[in-house]
């Protein structure tokens, strides 16, 4: 295939601080994601998984080593570059939501779509778009106040969505939710990923929700330990 | 972009009114002082000039001594004039057209019942040529009544409003300290003086009058003088300084002892006055509207702290630095633009006030309400700056955990 892998890893490295006080967060980790796929990461903590997301998000860079983002490589971008890299090909999922309070959920879908320059209407629709997406079209109006933990973790997809990105980054996705809201948003990722073809990579501490996945990293000391498919894969 | 970021400003500013107002509040406070000031200071120039037009440009007042301010200011050590002067300039001077003696004191006028404290002027019937105020009813002092010194008086508008109500005040006799007059006319309202004093608050007597039964002197304190159509003023101070100095035989090289003025010149040194005033109260102002600038960058410092987390979402969605300081410098900019239209519309009601207050013209000014406004939004730049670049150099990652 001629298609680079939207994600790829070259012996990343990222080291915070200097001396005694090192700590190497990923220690020369290479690994790629094509698209299409649904990678689950786990490991312990400090194992490096949050800023391997970060990395792959744009959010951070490598101190050594390459990350090359659709064969782009983002070490050499400037802080302006990775947010346009952000705005046009990166959604991202929190565990705490990191919806804005008092801002409705349609615009808070809306936000992403404000920054990549869409006019009022265009931007309404997409938005209801995407919460229709995610089964919350008749929400659209409530604050996130009003909604449950789970309502709110899928205003978040829709926004992670309503840009139409290429890769969906999910840090803990349900790792405030209880097992039945989790199981509904790890359903929704999983259609997402299987229907629309949506590349998802997602960060996990619970077995139950990496086994929606379909390829499982294992990281332990900021190195990739394991990198297999897993039981529900094919 | 620049819509959405102007909503979102509004937005975050409505989301906290009381917060926001108290934020804005030294600066409503600093503009609508500047506007206040310079309104009633436009305001009260444009007196001054109207009073000039209306006195005519033609009156000169000569008062012993010098830099004295205007006149009412007689007194002191210096050596006054007699009548005799006020006769000689009118004879020797071509270029006066007549000149008046004046003596002034502050005296209780009583009618039946009624006590009005009031300036009385002693004068003689040339005052009202030279100043060209006409007799609106009754008549003026007849050249009998002003060679014996007889007790008449003509009353200010306001004096026989005071003293006789709806009444008609001609023939009837009034009280003025000790002496008693007969009231013989009623001159026209003439309204405030650039000095801000009602010059309607008088009552004229015939100037020996007043030299025997009040000042107890025949001295001159002050000599109104017009000059003569056809010859310029400049002409006729040097004229009048020229006799005025050989009179009182002062020496070439000495300074003279009296000083010559004519409306012209008191007008500017009021405008002056103003400028200087209105210079300083501004100062005040701009001093208040920097202590409201602070009390927004304070402000804006901590807003800046209480929304790290949505400044880090925004950036995680794709919102680049210049975007995030972007959206916190317009939230300043609005927030102290809001506040200069409160301040301008807080101004122009206390300047409303104020001129009704001072007896001056309301007269707004579109240019210092630009201004004012333009500048209070200025502040929203300078010191909307600093928060807004702190926010804009927020790591993502940093701000996303906060």
């Amino acid at each position: 295939m001629a298609t680079p892998p939207i994600i790829e890893f070259r012996d990343v490295a990222r080291v915070y601080g200097t001396g005694a006080a090192e700590v190497r967060a990923l220690d020369g980790v290479s690994l790629s994601v094509e698209p299409g796929e649904f990678v689950a990461v786990m490991g312990p903590s400090g194992s490096g998984k949050s800023t391997a997301m970060n990395v792959m998000g744009c959010l951070d860079r490598p101190t050594s080593g390459h990350y090359l983002f659709n064969g782009i490589e983002v070490g050499a971008l400037t802080q302006d570059q990775r947010a346009l890299l952000r705005r046009h090909y990166l959604g991202f999922i929190f565990q705490g939501y990191n919806l804005l309070a008092r801002t409705t959920a349609l615009q808070n879908v809306e936000l992403p779509l404000i920054y990549k320059g869409l006019g009022r209407a265009e931007r309404e629709a997409a938005a209801l778009a995407a919460l229709d997406k995610v089964g919350l079209a008749h929400r659209a109006h409530h604050d996130p106040s009003e909604l449950s933990g789970g309502q709110q973790q899928r205003v978040a997809i829709a926004r992670a969505l309503a840009t139409g990105p290429q890769v969906v980054l999910a840090d803990e996705p349900t790792g405030n939710l209880d097992t039945k809201r989790s199981v509904e948003i790890m359903d929704l990722l999983q259609a997402l990923n299987r229907d629309d073809g949506l590349t998802i990579v997602m960060v996990t501490h619970e077995e139950d929700m990496a086994a929606y996945a379909r390829r499982l990293i294992w990281m332990v000391d900021g190195n990739v330990q394991s990198d297999r498919p897993t039981k529900g894969a094919g | 972009m620049l819509w959405e970021t102007f909503k979102l400003a509004l937005q975050a500013i409505l989301r906290n009114p009381t917060r926001s107002f108290l934020t804005v509040l030294g600066v409503v406070i600093g503009v609508a002082a500047v506007i206040a000031m310079v309104t009633i200071g436009k305001g009260s120039t444009a007196q001054v000039t109207a009073d000039v037009e209306r006195m005519g440009a033609n009156l000169m007042i000569l008062s012993p001594g010098q830099m004295r301010f205007g006149p009412g200011s007689g007194g002191g050590s210096e050596r006054a004039f007699d009548l005799g002067d006020v006769d000689r300039i009118i004879d020797q001077v071509a270029s006066v057209e007549t000149a008046a003696p004046s003596g002034n004191a502050s005296l209780v006028a009583v009618f039946g019942n009624t006590n009005y404290q009031t300036r009385v002027t002693g004068t003689d019937s040339r005052y009202l040529l030279a100043t060209d105020w006409p007799v609106a009813t009754g008549r003026g002092f007849a050249t009998a009544e002003e060679s014996a010194g007889k007790p008449v008086c003509l009353l200010g508008e306001t004096v026989r409003d005071e003293l006789f109500g709806q009444a008609d005040p001609i023939g009837e006799r009034i009280r003025l300290g000790a002496m008693s007059c007969q009231v013989i006319g009623v001159l026209g309202a003439k309204g405030a003086s650039s000095f801000g004093t009602d010059q309607d608050d008088v009552v004229l007597i015939p100037f020996k009058t007043f030299g025997r039964r009040i000042a107890g002197s025949m001295d001159v304190g002050t000599i109104y003088i017009s000059v003569r159509d056809g010859y310029s003023v400049d002409r006729a101070t040097n004229d009048i300084t020229a006799l005025m100095r050989e009179l009182r035989r002062i020496g070439p090289g000495e300074e003279d002892d009296f000083s010559l003025r004519n409306m012209e010149q008191v007008a500017s040194m009021l405008n002056s006055v103003n400028t200087v005033l209105t210079g300083l109260l501004s100062a005040v102002a701009a001093v208040s509207l920097l202590v409201g600038g602070i009390g927004i960058m304070n402000i804006m410092l901590v807003s800046v702290t209480e929304r790290t987390r949505e400044i880090g979402i925004r950036m995680a969605v794709g919102a680049q630095a210049g975007q995030v300081l972007l959206q916190f410098l317009v939230e300043a900019i609005v927030l102290s633009a809001l506040g200069g239209v409160l301040g301008v519309a807080l101004g122009l009601g206390l300047a409303a006030v104020g001129a009704q207050l001072l007896n001056v013209p309301f007269t707004p000014d579109p240019g210092t309400i630009a201004l004012a406004f333009a500048f209070s939004a200025m502040v929203g730049v300078v010191f909307g700056y600093f928060p807004a670049r702190r926010a804009a150099r927020l790591d993502p990652i940093e701000a996303l955990r906060h």
